[in-house]
Formats: C-alpha cells, sequence, structure tokens
C-alpha cells in the first residue's frame, strides 16, 4: 500500500507542478498548450545546472528561470503581439524540443542524454526518499498555493476577472497585461519545478524526457474545471491509474497503451459535457481578437 | 469641473472625434446628445481613459490630464458606465465592484469588510443588489445597478453613463432618475450620454450637441425644445416621420401570409423569451413591433426566420407549416428577412459585395457539380448595386468598406431586390446606424413592398419609426403582445403604458 | 489579387524568413562555424543535386497533405492540430488494406481503394473532434490534441500485439498498390523517396482550390469560418460545415499517409508521421491558408527538413527543428503586427476618401 501511494506521487509530481502552471495560466486567458515545452526547456536546464553547480539547488534554480523564460517568450508573442496563442503554444513545444536537443549536442555531445547529475541524495522509489525529497513538498503545495492565490488575494481576484472578461478588468483600472505576464511567468516556474523534479529524480536528461507530460497536466487542469483542489484530484487520479497499471503489468490485465490513454479519453468527456460540462474561463485564447 | 477641448480620434478609416468639446460644470446632469455614430461614446471613452485622443487637450479640476489611464481617471473621481456592463459574471457583486479596488488585511482579499462597506454604499445610494449573488445571474437593471455601484464605491465625484436606458423598462428608468437627482444632490455630477431627446428634457440641466464627430453646440435645457436639439442632432429641420393612411386595404379578405400561433421560444437565460405569441401579417400590410429592447423581439424574429427553433407553437407561411423548417427552405418559401445586426448576421464583411449579394440565396447561383456561377453572380451584383444607388460602385470591394447606410442597401437589395421571391418579409431595425438619406429610401423601400402586396412585419426600437410605417401595431412586454392597436391611429402616449408593463391585460393575440 | 492583399500576404512569411536566418546565424555561430558555409551547404544538400531534391520532394509531399489538412479546417474557424494521429491512421489503415489485397494487382487499379480506405481512417479521427465541437461545443484545440495521444496509443497497441513483424515496429510488406518512385522515369532521382504520389498531391492541391475559391460549399465553408452568425443566416448549417471540415481535412491527411506506405517502404511503422503533423500547422500558417501558399510552404519545410541533413556534419541537424519553430512564431506574431501596420498606413493613405464615404 505504502509503495502504491510512493508510487503514485512519484509519478503525480511533474503533473501536480505543471498543472499548477496550467491553472494559472489559463485562468488568465492564457491557452497551457505550452506546458510541456517549459517542462522539457527546465528540466535541460536543471540538467544544466545540477551538473555545473554540482548540486540539485543550483538545477532548480536553473529550472525554475528556465521555465519562466519560456513563459515570457509566451507572454511577448501572445500578450505583446497579442499572436495566436494556439499556434505559439504549440510552436514553443517544438522549439522546446528542438532547442534541448541542440544544445544537448552543443554542451554534452550526445543526441540523447546528459551524464549522470547529482540529485537529492536518499536513493530508490520508496516512501522514505520522496519524503526526503524537498521538491515533493513544493508539489505537494503548488495547487493549494494557486487555489490561495486564486481566491484569497486581490492578485487572484484581478486574474480571475482579466480570464473571464478583460475589458472589465481594464475599466476599472486593473493592468490587463502585467496581470498576464506575471501569469505566464509563474506559469512556466511551476511547469520548470515538475522538470526540475523529472531531471532530478532520473538523475539526467534525456532527449523528450517529459514524453507528454505537459499534455497530461493540460488534460488535468481541464478535466479539473480549471480549480485548484479538482485539479489535484485529477493529477492524483491520472497518476493512480498509472501505478496501478505498472504494478498489475506481470498480470498483463490491461495493456499499456490503454491506461495512457484514460486522461486524454477523461478529458474528452469532460469537453463534451457528457457528465457535468467543463466551462473554460470565457476570455481563453481570445488575445488574438 | 471637465473640460474637453478640440478633441480628435481616428479609428482605423473611421473619424470619431473631430474637433469635439465640451464643458461641464459641478453638480450638474449634463446631458450629451447626438444619432448614433455621432462620437459621443468615444469622446466619454477618452475622458475617462480608456484611450487617449489623438489631439486636443483634456481638463479635470484645472489639471491637464490629457491621455491619462483609467487607474488615473478614477483616481480623480471619473468614473464611467458602460453601454455594454464592464461586469464579470463569474464573480460576486461585492467583487465586481471592489475589483481594482480589492480591500486587503495583510496579503489577503477582505471579505467581510468589503460586504460591509458594499452594504453601507447601497444603503446610503438606495442601490440595493445582493452582495453574494452571482453577476451572471442578475437581471439587467440589477447590473446597471453594480455599475453605478461600482464607480461609486471608488469615490466617483463624476458619472459619465453610456445609454443607461437602452437596456431598461420605463418604470426602470424613473428608478435611474431618482437615484441620479439623489446623487447630484449629494454633490455628484453626471454626463449622460443618450439620443433620446425626451430623456434629456427630462433629466438634464444642460445639454451638449454632437454631430459627426464634432460639437455643434451647448444649451440650457429650460431655454430649449426638443425641435431645436433635434435641429441641432441632424444639422437641418427635421420632418418628424408623417403618418400615412394609405395603407391595410387589402387585409380584411385575404388570408395572412404570415401566422404565428402560440410561439414559446426559450434561451439560455429565460424559459420564456416569447411567451405564446400569436400574430399575422397579411398581403399588403406592415405589423409594427414596438416594445424596450429586450422583450423577446430577436428571439420573435429569430424563431420566423428559422434561426432559433421554438419550444412550442406554430410558424405558417400562405397557411403552410413551417415550423421545423430550415432557413433556406423558409427563403425558397419566399421569406426574406433583414436581421437587426447585419455586422452579426446581414454581411460577410470580408466577403466581396457579390458574394454577399447571394447570401442566403447561393444555392440558386450554383451549376452542375456545385461551382458556383461567377458570370450571374457579377451580373446579379452590378445589377442590384445599380438600382440600390450604393457607393462605391465597385463590387469586389469587401463589405467591411461600405458606411452603414451602404451596408444596409445590400442587405436591403438582396433581401428586396427580386420582387419575384419574396412574399413575407421580417424588417428588424432596418435603419439602425444609417444616415438620414438612407433612413427615408429605407422606408420608402417598405411602403413599395406593402404597396406589392407583401407581408411585412417590423420591428424597431423607435416608436416613431413604427408609428409612421405600421397598419396595425403589437406591443411586446416581456415575451408577450400586451396589446395590439391600428397603426392609424395610435399615438406614442397610448403605446407608453404597455411598452412599460403598466397596463397589461390578461392576454394578447393580434390576428 | 490586388497589390495590398499581396503585401499581406507576402510580407509575414518575408519577415519570418529574416527572423529564423538571423537566430539560424546565432546557433550556428555557438558551434563554431560559419554561417554561410552551413547556408552553402543546406542549399547544395537539397536543391544542389537530384537526390537531395528528390528528398525535399518526398518530404514536401507529406507536409503538403498535412498542411491542407489544417488548412480546410481552418478557412472554417477550426484548428485541427490532430494531422499528426489522422496522417499515422491512414497509413495504418492502408498497410491493412495492402495485407489483406492479392499480390500483383496493377497499382491503378487498387490506388483508388487505398485512397478510400486511407481517407476514411483519417476521416473518421479528424471527424470525431469536429462532431464533438458541433454537437457538444467541446474546444477542437483540445480534443485534437488529446486524440492524438489516444490514436497513436490504440495504434501502438494494435501494432506491437498484433502487426508488427517479429523485432520491429512495423508490419509485414503490403503485396499490392506500390508506386513508381520518381528513379524508375529519372535516373538521378535515385537513392530518394521521391515517388508518383507527388502527382495525387498536385491533384489534391487544385481540387481544394477550386473547393475553396468556386465552389457552392467552399462558399459556406468559409462564410461559416469568418461569420457564423452571418453564414447561418445565410441558411449554412454550421454544425454540418464543422465537422465536415475537420472530417475532409482528417481525411486528406489520412490519404497523405500513402506516401510513405505506397511511395517508400510498403509497410506501416510506428511513428512514421514523425511530427509533419505539427509541421502541417506551420505549413498551413506560412501558406497563409491558401493552397498554392501550402504547397509552397511545404516545400520550403521540405528543405529544412532535409537540408537539416545535409548539415548534419558541421552543425547538429536539430538546428532545423529551432528554425522550424521559430518561422512559426515570427510567423504568428508578424501576421497580426502586419496587418495593423498595413492598415495604419492605408488609413493615412486613403482618409479623405473614408470621410467622404462616411457622411
Amino acid at each position: 500500500m505504502f509503495a502504491f501511494i510512493a508510487q503514485t506521487l512519484r509519478i503525480a509530481m511533474p503533473y501536480l507542478f505543471a498543472s499548477a502552471g496550467g491553472v494559472v495560466s489559463e485562468r488568465a486567458g492564457l491557452i497551457g498548450l505550452t506546458l510541456e515545452g517549459y517542462m522539457l526547456s527546465a528540466a535541460f536546464c536543471a540538467a544544466l545546472g545540477s551538473y555545473f553547480g554540482g548540486g540539485p539547488w543550483p538545477g532548480i534554480l536553473a529550472a525554475i528561470a528556465g521555465g519562466a523564460l519560456g513563459g515570457l517568450l509566451y507572454g511577448v508573442c501572445s500578450i505583446r503581439y497579442r499572436a495566436n496563442q494556439v499556434v505559439v503554444g504549440i510552436a514553443i513545444n517544438l522549439l522546446a524540443i528542438g532547442l534541448t536537443r541542440f544544445f544537448l549536442r552543443l554542451t554534452f555531445d550526445s543526441s540523447s542524454n546528459s551524464p549522470r547529475i547529482p540529485g537529492f541524495a536518499a536513493q530508490g522509489t520508496g516512501m522514505t526518499a520522496l519524503v526526503a525529497n524537498p521538491l515533493v513538498w513544493l508539489g505537494l503545495l503548488s495547487l493549494p498555493f494557486i487555489a490561495w492565490l486564486l481566491y484569497r488575494t486581490p492578485f487572484g481576484l484581478r486574474m480571475r476577472a482579466v480570464g473571464e472578461h478583460p475589458a472589465a478588468a481594464q475599466s476599472v483600472g486593473v493592468r490587463v497585461g502585467r496581470v498576464q505576464w506575471i501569469a505566464v511567468a509563474l506559469s512556466g516556474a511551476l511547469a520548470g519545478l515538475g522538470g526540475a523534479y523529472l531531471a532530478l529524480d532520473q538523475h539526467q536528461f534525456t532527449d523528450q524526457m517529459t514524453a507528454g507530460r505537459g499534455f497530461i497536466a493540460l488534460a488535468a487542469t481541464i478535466f479539473g474545471r480549471w480549480d485548484p483542489k479538482r485539479v489535484a484530484v485529477a493529477c492524483l487520479l491520472f497518476a493512480a491509474a498509472e501505478t496501478l497499471q505498472i504494478q498489475l503489468q506481470g498480470a498483463q490485465m490491461l495493456p499499456s497503451q490503454f491506461v495512457e490513454m484514460i486522461p486524454y479519453v477523461l478529458t474528452i468527456v469532460a469537453l463534451a459535457g457528457v457528465v457535468g460540462k467543463a466551462i473554460p474561463p470565457a476570455a481563453l485564447g481570445r488575445g488574438s481578437d | 469641473m471637465i473640460r474637453l477641448s478640440d478633441i480628435y480620434k481616428t479609428f482605423g478609416s473611421v473619424q470619431a472625434n473631430r474637433g469635439a468639446c465640451l464643458d461641464v460644470v459641478d453638480r450638474e446632469i449634463h446631458a450629451l446628445v447626438g444619432e448614433n455614430g455621432a462620437g459621443k461614446s468615444t469622446l466619454m471613452r477618452i475622458l475617462s481613459g480608456m484611450f487617449p485622443p489623438d489631439s486636443g487637450t483634456v481638463e479635470v479640476n484645472g489639471a491637464d490630464v490629457t491621455g491619462w489611464a483609467t487607474a488615473d481617471a478614477i483616481e480623480a473621481g471619473v468614473g464611467m458606465v458602460h453601454q455594454h456592463f464592464m461586469l464579470v459574471p463569474t464573480l460576486t457583486v461585492t467583487e465586481n465592484i471592489m475589483l481594482g479596488a480589492e480591500i486587503t488585511s495583510g496579503l489577503q482579499l477582505d471579505g467581510r469588510k468589503a460586504e460591509a462597506q458594499v452594504r453601507a454604499l447601497m444603503e446610503r445610494t438606495g442601490l440595493a443588489v445582493p452582495p453574494r449573488q452571482r453577476v451572471g445571474d442578475l437581471s439587467v437593471g440589477e447590473a446597471q445597478r453594480v455599475e453605478i455601484l461600482k464607480a461609486l464605491y471608488r469615490g466617483a465625484r463624476v458619472l459619465i453613463l453610456d445609454e443607461p436606458t437602452a437596456v431598461l423598462s420605463p418604470p426602470e428608468v424613473e428608478e435611474l432618475w431618482r437615484v441620479l437627482r439623489r446623487l447630484r444632490e449629494d454633490g455628484g455630477t453626471i454626463v449622460l450620454i443618450t439620443h433620446k431627446l425626451d430623456e434629456v428634457m427630462a433629466i438634464s440641466d444642460t445639454i451638449t450637441v454632437m454631430r459627426q464627430g464634432a460639437t455643434v453646440g451647448r444649451l440650457t435645457t429650460r431655454q430649449t425644445t426638443p425641435a431645436e436639439i433635434a435641429r441641432m442632432m441632424v444639422g437641418r429641420d427635421v420632418a418628424l416621420p408623417e403618418r400615412r393612411a394609405d395603407a391595410g386595404v387589402a387585409r380584411q379578405t385575404t388570408a395572412p401570409l404570415l401566422e404565428v400561433r402560440d410561439l414559446v421560444v426559450a434561451t439560455a437565460r429565460r424559459a420564456n423569451a416569447v411567451d405564446r405569441v400569436s400574430l399575422a401579417v397579411a398581403p399588403g400590410e406592415i405589423v409594427g413591433i414596438a416594445g424596450v429592447e429586450g422583450n423577446g423581439q430577436t428571439e420573435l424574429i429569430e424563431a420566423i426566420a428559422g434561426l432559433r427553433s421554438p419550444s412550442a407553437g406554430q410558424i405558417l407561411f400562405d397557411g403552410r407549416e413551417v415550423t421545423l423548417a430550415g432557413v433556406r427552405e423558409r427563403g425558397d418559401l419566399g421569406l426574406a428577412h433583414i436581421p437587426e445586426d447585419r455586422h452579426e448576421r446581414g454581411l460577410v464583411l470580408d466577403y466581396p459585395l457579390f458574394d454577399n449579394l447571394i447570401l442566403g440565396q447561393q444555392h440558386h447561383f450554383t451549376r452542375r457539380a456545385g461551382a458556383l456561377d461567377t458570370q450571374r453572380i457579377g451580373a446579379h451584383a452590378a445589377g442590384v448595386i445599380d438600382r440600390f444607388d450604393v457607393r462605391p460602385r465597385d463590387a469586389t470591394l469587401p463589405a467591411r468598406a461600405l458606411s452603414g447606410g451602404n451596408q444596409q442597401k445590400i442587405v436591403i437589395g438582396r433581401e428586396m431586390g427580386d420582387a419575384q421571391r419574396f412574399r413575407i418579409l421580417l424588417a428588424a431595425q432596418p435603419t439602425r446606424g444609417v444616415d438620414v438619406g438612407a433612413i427615408e429610401f429605407i422606408h420608402d423601400q417598405l411602403r413599395a413592398a406593402r404597396a406589392a402586396g407583401k407581408a411585412i412585419l417590423l420591428v424597431s426600437a423607435d416608436l416613431t419609426e413604427v408609428l409612421a410605417l405600421s397598419d396595425r401595431i403589437a406591443v411586446m412586454y416581456g415575451g408577450r403582445i400586451v396589446t395590439v392597436v391600428p397603426g392609424a391611429t395610435a399615438t406614442a402616449e397610448q403605446l407608453g403604458p404597455f411598452m412599460t408593463g403598466a397596463a397589461i391585460r390578461p392576454t394578447g393575440t393580434a390576428s | 489579387m490586388s497589390r495590398a492583399k499581396l503585401e499581406e500576404a507576402l510580407l509575414p512569411p518575408v519577415v519570418a524568413m529574416l527572423v529564423a536566418l538571423l537566430v539560424g546565424d546565432l546557433l550556428i555561430l555557438s558551434f563554431g562555424q560559419s554561417p554561410g558555409a552551413v547556408y552553402k551547404q543546406l542549399l547544395e544538400g537539397t536543391w544542389g543535386n537530384a537526390y537531395g531534391l528528390g528528398q525535399v520532394l518526398y518530404k514536401a509531399t507529406t507536409l503538403a497533405f498535412t498542411g491542407l489538412a489544417v488548412g480546410i479546417p481552418l478557412r472554417a474557424g477550426l484548428f485541427n492540430i490532430g494531422a499528426e494521429s489522422q496522417l499515422a491512421a491512414g497509413g495504418f489503415a492502408a498497410a491493412l488494406v495492402g495485407l489483406a489485397l492479392p499480390a500483383g494487382l496493377p497499382s491503378l487499379l487498387v490506388l483508388p481503394i487505398y485512397v478510400i480506405a486511407a481517407g476514411v481512417a483519417g476521416g473518421v479521427v479528424g471527424g470525431v473532434p469536429g462532431v464533438l465541437k458541433a454537437r457538444f461545443g467541446a474546444h477542437e484545440v483540445i480534443t485534437t490534441i488529446m486524440l492524438n495521444f489516444v490514436v497513436l496509443a490504440l495504434l501502438n497497441y494494435l501494432i506491437s500485439t498484433r502487426f508488427k513483424v517479429h523485432d520491429t515496429l512495423h508490419t509485414a510488406e503490403i503485396r499490392s498498390g506500390s508506386v513508381p518512385r520518381l528513379s524508375d522515369f529519372a535516373a538521378a532521382f535515385h537513392g530518394s523517396a521521391a515517388n508518383t504520389i507527388i502527382a495525387l498531391v498536385a491533384v489534391v492541391v487544385w481540387a481544394t482550390w477550386w473547393f475553396l475559391f468556386k465552389s457552392r460549399a467552399g462558399y459556406e465553408l468559409r462564410a461559416v469560418g469568418l461569420q457564423p452568425g452571418a453564414a447561418e443566416y445565410g441558411g449554412v448549417s454550421v454544425g454540418r460545415v464543422w465537422w465536415q471540415a475537420m472530417a475532409l481535412g482528417g481525411a486528406i491527411a489520412g490519404v497523405g499517409g500513402l506516401n510513405y506506405v505506397l511511395g517508400y517502404k510498403h509497410y506501416y511503422e510506428e511513428g512514421f508521421a514523425a511530427g509533419a503533423g505539427f509541421l502541417g500547422i506551420a505549413v498551413a500558417l506560412v501558406g497563409r491558408n491558401h493552397p498554392l501558399g501550402i504547397a509552397v510552404a511545404a516545400i520550403l519545410f521540405g528543405t529544412l527538413s532535409q537540408g537539416g541533413l545535409a548539415v548534419n556534419a558541421l552543425v547538429p541537424k536539430q538546428m532545423v527543428d529551432v528554425l522550424q519553430a521559430v518561422v512559426i512564431i515570427a510567423m504568428a506574431t508578424a501576421v497580426p503586427e502586419v496587418r495593423r501596420a498595413l492598415a495604419s498606413v492605408r488609413t493615412q493613405r486613403d482618409e479623405p476618401a473614408a470621410v467622404q464615404d462616411e457622411r
């Protein structure tokens, strides 16, 4: 049982971080298609920082910076120039793949992975290793923090207004652009922590190591209807399904491909509104109008 | 003390303000009047800091504040209540009111304190709304109260209201006047944007008239007359639309061409936006529907046009049931439709005129294998543009490039150009946002269609238009037809109480 | 096409290419190479010899299919991010048909069967999000992305459990219907994957152009994309156009799978789409959503893809992935900016006339 919970949490970590970023971005009206790219580039930054800095903390800082930088690039295009968010989002993901591959060759002269990097001391997959990893604690706190930010602070109120009706927010003196800039940077930093977790957990960066986790986080954001509490539940649910599949692998009960589909199918079902329709923030993606 | 001098502002190809001026003194209700598109809203948005003028100066209390931001304007006590509410539907009343001026304790919002302040403000001003209600669940009148509260909460001493009565019923209007007078007594200054002269006379102290982006006069309300204001608004003497008593000859003897029976239409917000409406329009007859906007007229027209499915009732064209028929089928059965919003529905703004002139009839301009017949389309366009005097006379221009009046001529030319094709006409707000010359042209077209034996259902927010054209007038209120009167003898005084819901008969049927 | 329209259509791609060149310079310099040498190598390795050109044409063929698959729904106002899985599904369906057909049938006879199979498979994958949009209002961007993962996982399952040749990730070879390579006609193309499916894509490009701009259905589809309210008023069923446009886009992406299955390897292989679906978005964007533009943009992106391999000795070929992404970003950013800039220039120029008109 402990093993099950431990593994679920381990799998859930990147989802929790990135979907916290997804909630922030989407509640401010910016589509969260870029989470995958933030995570991937941040994972690479984590490897760089941790390899050259000689410990996990420089890696974490580098990952936060890398993710936030990705967010700011998204901001330049979608906030400053009001480019189409879908197009830019897809392109930023492609850019992250290309840049990490390029710099992997440049810095580590490899097309597949970085050398081993230092992570947090405790080894293994059990509960003790988890508890010893400060990133796990941060991950568990990420969505509660976003909930607090969103519902309890003036900035959160402004963000909710900006995502629903930017003109209304602007008309009372809320600086819509600034709220969105902060949101994309925060979103990138949070997803970046998810990338850092991945790289440090595996003690290396590997090409395309995020493997669609950013999109699972986006699925959790939507399936959780943009509400941090529900999103956290969605992340844990998706992670638990994966854990179950891994632990039952020997029994050949359910092909892994079908477990992989679960988050995506659930999200499609939620969007189609078969059971309780997921209604996105009204101004989501509207920047280009 | 507000002074705007020589303001110029251009959007794309439209010059919204050119040399506009405004002087408002403290503690007055100042009416800013002018026709649609005269530049009133633009001028007030410049004052409230939504965008800067291209040139000219804005002074408030003696200080030059030209080009200030919304936040600065709010800081200086200038607040604007927009025509389209600037409210976030998913937030509560209190959250909307404090947005941008949040009350905090430490890092957090202080919801309790905010609500107490909002309640106190409501008490003081007499504007009551449940503070914890989601704004999306409020009625239009309540939402407007929230808008006013929002401005007052920020300490607004100058309140700008942009066409505040457009969405209100007459009792709500009276209530609004009471609130505004009370604000003036408490030392507030109010600028009211409107084009309704009865409102101007009822509430204002001073009047500034705008025409085509410029200020054309400043009047003291007590020393002027509606006729004088109207003349300044339009730039020449206005013949108030005259009554023609030449109508309604054929209808007694003929069966109706358009008939609606017990129609019920539901919208997302109201289960009975149209509530058991029955009416009939005979050939050679114009039936006008009067009423405050938002009382089900739009839904009624859309249901008849096939754009909205009714939840109960029947629609018949010349005795044939079309309740479930598609838009195209109705068109082929002789329905023409001038939609109320030509930018949204009536035109594809980026399509060239020749493509716009076949919208809805594209299947009649198709050759074998589904190809469009470009030659016929071109000839058709040239013909309509010629007959309806559309300018510029270039069928390859996108509809977007035309003025409002010429855009409407495209719609009317398309819908009414082929007299063989249509027998029933739905004309919704046919003269909205078009210039005076085009209004006369459009009215002539409607009268000519009546003379040719068409059945016309006219909806207009402009009561004088309904009075001038209709053989019979039905008044809609709350989704129902509350009275039907002969057009020849109807007066605004007679219809007023019905439009306000003040004199509702139990059931109203027009047949 | 008027001068203004041409300006608006061509300026953004030109701006985007310049930005990409600049970023490319930086990357090349960071690797200690000379940009001039690298770009020269890139051109020589693509357009400089028949083999390179053949590879460019082969890649451009698939990209033209996926570009149209994105471009057609976009004309109806919908974003098809699912071309990747539609392409894969089409290729897979073609391979299954190929395995079922008896050996030795003439290609021209069975080609229609392949087109139908691949088109139907891609069309279903594209049509589902279209129906979900039309029926439930589910946002097609999210559903197509999510469906990519679902469909690719499903194909992966089918391949790995039922259809793969032992120790590979591909099916057995199809027995009939392979189309000739270009090298069969001109020996210089020898070794390149360029094949006669390129003729099919030329037909599809022309047919798409005719459909969009000359047919009634295209008139209605574009009206839906520009102004759904007006289309509805004009008697067009918006929901139906939505799902049909998505299904048509999906079908075209699906047929694109034939380029690999019939023209190149003669089997379906896991991962053959390799990002061509996502690049289709770039192709549609740079091609300004016009079939001819899409064809040109497909050749451009095909050149970049092949060029990456050509310069791999000097700089990592991944540089090209970066450049492609930069082109998309710069393009998306330049379009609204160029439009605004042109609008303001024109306003100044045309002001007197416009004001006259207002009166």
